[in-house]
């Protein structure tokens, strides 16, 4: 990506016919810009970033899904305001009434309204699905790049630790895990996931490094005297940024999904905290036929991680610029 | 051919033993089996040193671990840590109402995958292409346990409004005579069609999707061009040529879902509550005793390691440009 000031300009200065010029928008104050302009070229000065905001931006479904999604994890973050009751209010002339004007989601048999509880799920699950989203990719950029760039013993290491979580069912390991650790705080359960499905990335990342390692301009970074942690940081890190932010995005809503199965089997959360798979839970045990209290938090579930996968989609096409699919 | 199965056979034995020291020390550091004894106060120290030398949990995890694995071969993975119930005849039963269950699971999503995914390749961007894809992508993303859910409700919601039970939402069996023959598979159809719909949902959005691609692959790869230039009618070189050819891959895809299907079988078998080995699972965990959860996390190892053997010999089988050296 040209954010790298060194790179930009040896971008700049193209073969006389290709179209696009990669100097920034800026323009003028660069001297790169003046060279373009004496070929005789017509510059388009955008940004790889604004190539990617534009593509993005016209992946309408992407679009909406981010502002579907901003406006659900908004709810979450201003339950406080926004919920019309708290989470714990109870109201014991509404026991177990179905949805209504009054409580669009229904309330339960302590005549907790489900609608309130739903929007702080909605924080507990945003929450946790953020911090694994970040924490897994921060451990596994640092460990695939390292496996990538090294190869060695890192290297094998986790190529035979992915090949174990081939062999054994994620839900199951997470499950003793999440045994040890008890009913946990948010923060505890987005630990334990991010500790868990960080291979996904370092895989992604191994791979991209691999095959940088051998570039030509790694090759010439080096000859220039760059040592190890800035090739890394600065010349092979920017060119895998596209893979990296596509699977964190995916993770968040893998995260979701996974803690929403932990707190239903009660593996997960603890209870006065209310978490969606939480509140599924309760609502079964409260009796299948009051179908309010297992329908909202799952649709809400079901909503917030196909909005994640689209803009996941979205952002890969934005990202990928070998990758010019025209959609239909 | 044969060497490379032998080879792999082999192979599979060094991964074996290494995941089962793994676990087995991941499930003993990260439990306490004695943890509730030594939280009851009527319980002393002295008794609890007693269980623990009896039990030998006072040794080195490596010296556990060797006697677990003298268990595991010699007594089919010995006795639970509580009641010393043995474990092998409970996990063989199971096991069987699991894999009756799961093998329906694929068999029941691989014929749906296969006829969506063809059909939304042949007819590409056409209502049915979308309407397919739009669905496989919210089934994407549901969580299968609350699919299990909504599934339950509309039972027991249709069962309260007009008195038709067509499924049943919990067990495996209405008694525990259940009659023979027609009358025990009709039963036993009831009991099961819930959640192995629940179990398909996601496997079938994944085989629409990947027999999709694939098959729009080979409809645009030269051979059927080929096909298509020396006159074959159009049936013809869908079935003949591109069908049989997309199918290949798929192999692969079915073989890496084995591992999530056990997941989704513990969820939806603690929904329905199924003698099964996701029920096995979360209950042994619940009782926090760990040579039945050892056991299993063993059993599902193997049975995925082979399954995988077994899909890339099938594989090499399928697709005769594949050579095993």
């Amino acid at each position: 990506m040209s954010s790298e000031p060194g790179v930009r300009d040896q971008l700049t200065i193209g073969p006389p016919g290709s179209q696009y010029s990669m100097s920034p928008p800026e323009g003028p104050a660069d001297p790169s810009a003046e060279l373009t302009y004496q070929y005789g070229l017509e510059v388009e000065a955008r940004s790889q970033w604004a190539y990617a905001r534009r593509r993005f931006v016209r992946h309408r479904l992407a679009l909406g899904s981010l502002i579907v999604l901003l406006g659900i994890f908004g709810c979450g973050l201003f339950a406080n305001f926004i919920a019309p009751y708290t989470y714990q209010q109870i109201n014991l002339e509404s026991l177990s009434v179905a949805p209504s004007a009054k409580h669009p989601f229904g309330t339960d048999s302590a005549g907790r309204d489900s609608f309130s509880r739903v929007l702080y799920g909605i924080r507990t699950s945003a929450r946790v699905g953020v911090l694994v989203g970040i924490l897994s990719t921060l451990i596994g950029t640092i460990i695939g790049g390292f496996a990538g760039f090294y190869g060695g013993w890192i290297d094998n290491l986790l190529m035979r630790l992915t090949d174990l979580f081939l062999t054994l069912p994620l839900l199951a390991v997470l499950l003793v895990a999440a045994k040890y650790l008890g009913h946990s705080t948010p923060l505890k359960l987005a630990l334990l996931l991010a500790c868990l499905i960080w291979t996904q990335i370092a895989r992604i990342v191994r791979g991209s490094f691999l095959s940088l390692r051998e570039k030509e301009y790694v090759e010439a970074a080096r000859a220039a005297g760059a040592g190890d942690v800035r090739i890394m940081l600065r010349h092979m890190l920017p060119n895998t940024i596209g893979p990296i932010v596509v699977s964190a995005t995916l993770t968040i809503g893998t995260a979701i999904l996974l803690e929403a199965v932990l707190s239903f089997l009660g593996f997960g959360i603890e209870p006065p905290t209310p978490a969606l798979g939480g509140l599924l839970n309760e609502g079964q045990d409260q009796g299948i036929d009051k179908w309010w209290l297992v329908t909202f938090p799952g649709v809400v579930i079901v909503v917030i991680v196909l909005c994640i996968n689209f803009i996941g989609d979205g952002l890969r096409d934005a990202l990928d610029p070998t990758q010019r699919r025209v959609r239909a | 051919m044969l060497t490379y199965i032998l080879r792999r056979f082999l192979y599979s034995i060094p991964v074996l033993v290494a995941t089962s020291f793994l676990i087995f020390t991941f499930v003993s550091i990260t439990g306490d089996p004695l943890g509730r004894l030594r939280a009851n106060a009527n319980i002393t120290a002295e008794q609890i040193h007693a269980i623990e030398h009896s039990k030998n949990l006072d040794k080195p995890v490596i010296v556990r671990y060797g006697y677990w694995v003298r268990d595991a071969v010699t007594k089919q993975f010995g006795t639970t840590l509580f009641g010393n119930r043995k474990i092998w005849p409970d996990l063989k039963r199971v096991m069987g109402h699991t894999l009756q269950f799961i093998l329906s699971a694929i068999i029941i999503s691989l014929i749906l995958g296969i006829a969506i995914g063809v059909y939304s390749a042949l007819r590409q961007y056409s209502l049915f292409d979308y309407t397919a894809t739009t669905v496989s992508f919210i089934g994407f993303a549901t969580p299968v346990f609350w699919l299990a859910l909504m599934l339950q409700v509309l039972m027991v919601q249709i069962f309260l409004k007009w008195h038709v039970r067509i499924f049943y939402t919990s067990g495996l069996s209405s008694s525990v005579n259940a009659g023979h023959g027609f009358h025990f598979l009709l039963d036993r159809v009831q009991h099961l069609a819930l959640p192995v719909i629940a179990l398909c949902a996601l496997s079938t959005a994944t085989y629409s999707r990947f027999m999709r691609a694939s098959m729009l692959e080979v409809l645009n790869s030269d051979y059927v061009r080929t096909a298509r230039a020396k006159g074959l009618i159009e049936r013809r070189v869908v079935m003949r040529h591109a069908f049989r050819n997309a199918l290949i891959p798929l192999v692969t895809v079915v073989a890496l879902d084995f591992g999530g299907l056990f997941a989704g079988a513990i969820v939806t078998e603690t929904i329905f509550t199924l003698d099964g080995m996701g029920y096995y699972f979360i209950n042994s965990l619940f009782s926090s005793d760990p040579y039945p959860v050892m056991a299993w996390l063993m059993v599902v190892a193997t049975m995925v390691i082979l399954f995988n053997l077994i899909a890339d010999i099938l594989y090499g089988v399928f697709d005769p440009r594949i050579r095993y050296e």
